[in-house]
């Protein structure tokens, strides 16, 4: 499975690479921005997007809006990782479709939980 | 601040005694006089005003010195908000190599610990079938070669462990360069703040003269709309999340929240 991290600060990109290699998915990509993620997405045969919300150019949320307007990418999974805790907008980010939302700080428990939740498994 | 008291309760005499001479002058039909009375109110009025637009500007300049811009503009160095702008910046810095650090000294602790445990582990199925007298003299002695390269390898990796854990336990100095990198700006800050406070009464002094109200509900209310009109401005962690209705307090609200909205 191909997946997309996106986040403006690389020790966060680092550390949730180094998680989703603990859990088995060693295909990783990167981006500091939304507005360099959309392009990639387009271009790239991604099967999950994992964004933060706050980017100085395109939000994690208007990235999401982007993605499910897009006819070959309204499908893509994604999972929002931030520190945005208003309710508001965790309701306004599952309203533009997002399959998952984590809070920072998380666990790597957390994190594998909601992966799971997105992808059914079968077999380990 | 005495002087501006006493301005106002010079200010506020000389009002009532041309005030009563005004009426005085009305009521005894001397409209010459009254309209020179009238004339050295607006004068008093107006000389008051300058006298604390005076103060203002002196006031800001004041600031200025205070903070350093005027030696800036003039020499083309840093203001004290370049500092402290350049300051956070390496914070964010310091901290970012700090935490790459640590990860790059934990990421090379994993294979000395996964080859730890997966030999020990079948180092010991094979003890375990030498203590049920299952191994022939040949297994035994491979065994015991495999031991004595186990035994030097853990070593190694023990102290190799060892120095990376201390490693990392220095990696995390960076807390007390950035905690006292961090005091001086907010320092930095709270004097920005005394610095406008004092500009604000001053010119709510002014205000008084010049007989300008603002209407500070009205200017709320038009801050909180310009920031209405974009929400997908995030607020970045939130500090109070428990003091706060409208924010969520860890994962768990989260998930009820979405759940219970049939997400």
């Amino acid at each position: 499975m191909k997946i997309l991290i996106v986040d403006d600060f690389s020790t966060m990109r680092r550390i949730i690479k180094n998680l989703l290699r603990d859990l088995g998915f060693t295909n990783t990509s990167e981006a500091d921005d939304g507005a360099t993620a959309l392009p990639m997405l387009q271009n790239g045969n991604f099967d999950f997007l994992v964004t933060d919300w706050n980017m100085p150019g395109m939000t994690g949320i208007d990235l999401l809006k982007a993605v499910r307007a897009d006819e070959r990418l309204k499908a893509l999974p994604v999972l929002m990782v931030t520190a945005e805790a208003k309710r508001d907008q965790i309701i306004e980010a599952a309203q533009a479709g997002v399959n998952g939302y984590v809070v920072k700080p998380f666990t790597a428990q957390v994190l594998k939980e909601k992966i799971d939740k997105i992808f059914v498994r079968v077999g380990s | 601040m005495v002087q501006n008291e006493d301005s106002m309760v010079d200010f506020e005499a000389k009002l009532k005694f041309h005030a009563q001479h005004l009426i005085d002058s009305l009521e005894q039909g001397r409209f010459g006089e009254a309209v020179e009375t009238i004339q050295r109110i607006n004068q008093t009025r107006d000389q008051g005003l300058y006298l604390e637009v005076g103060r203002l500007t002196r006031q800001l300049h004041s600031a200025i010195v205070k903070l350093e811009m005027d030696a800036c503009e003039e020499h083309g160095d840093t203001s004290q908000i370049t500092d402290a702008t350049d300051r956070l910046s390496y914070v964010v810095d310091m901290t970012e190599k700090a935490a790459n650090r640590t990860m790059d000294l934990v990421e090379e602790c994993g294979p000395l610990v996964n080859y730890l445990s997966y030999e020990a582990q079948s180092l010991s199925d094979d003890w375990q079938k030498f203590m049920h007298r299952e191994m022939t003299a040949e297994q035994f002695r491979d065994l015991t070669k495999r031991i004595d390269i186990f035994l030097g390898r853990s070593l190694e990796n023990s102290n190799k462990l060892s120095d990376n854990l201390s490693n990392i336990l220095l990696a995390q100095d960076f807390q007390d360069l950035t905690g006292q990198v961090i005091k001086r700006v907010t320092q930095l800050i709270s004097e920005v703040e005394g610095s406008l406070l004092e500009l604000v009464l001053m010119a709510s002094k002014v205000n008084q003269f010049a007989g300008i109200q603002h209407d500070h509900d009205e200017l709320r209310a038009e801050h909180l709309n310009n920031n209405a009109k974009d929400p997908s401005k995030g607020e970045g962690p939130q500090m109070r999340a428990d003091t706060r209705e409208d924010v969520v307090s860890g994962q768990d609200d989260v998930d009820d929240l979405l759940s219970s909205l049939g997400f």
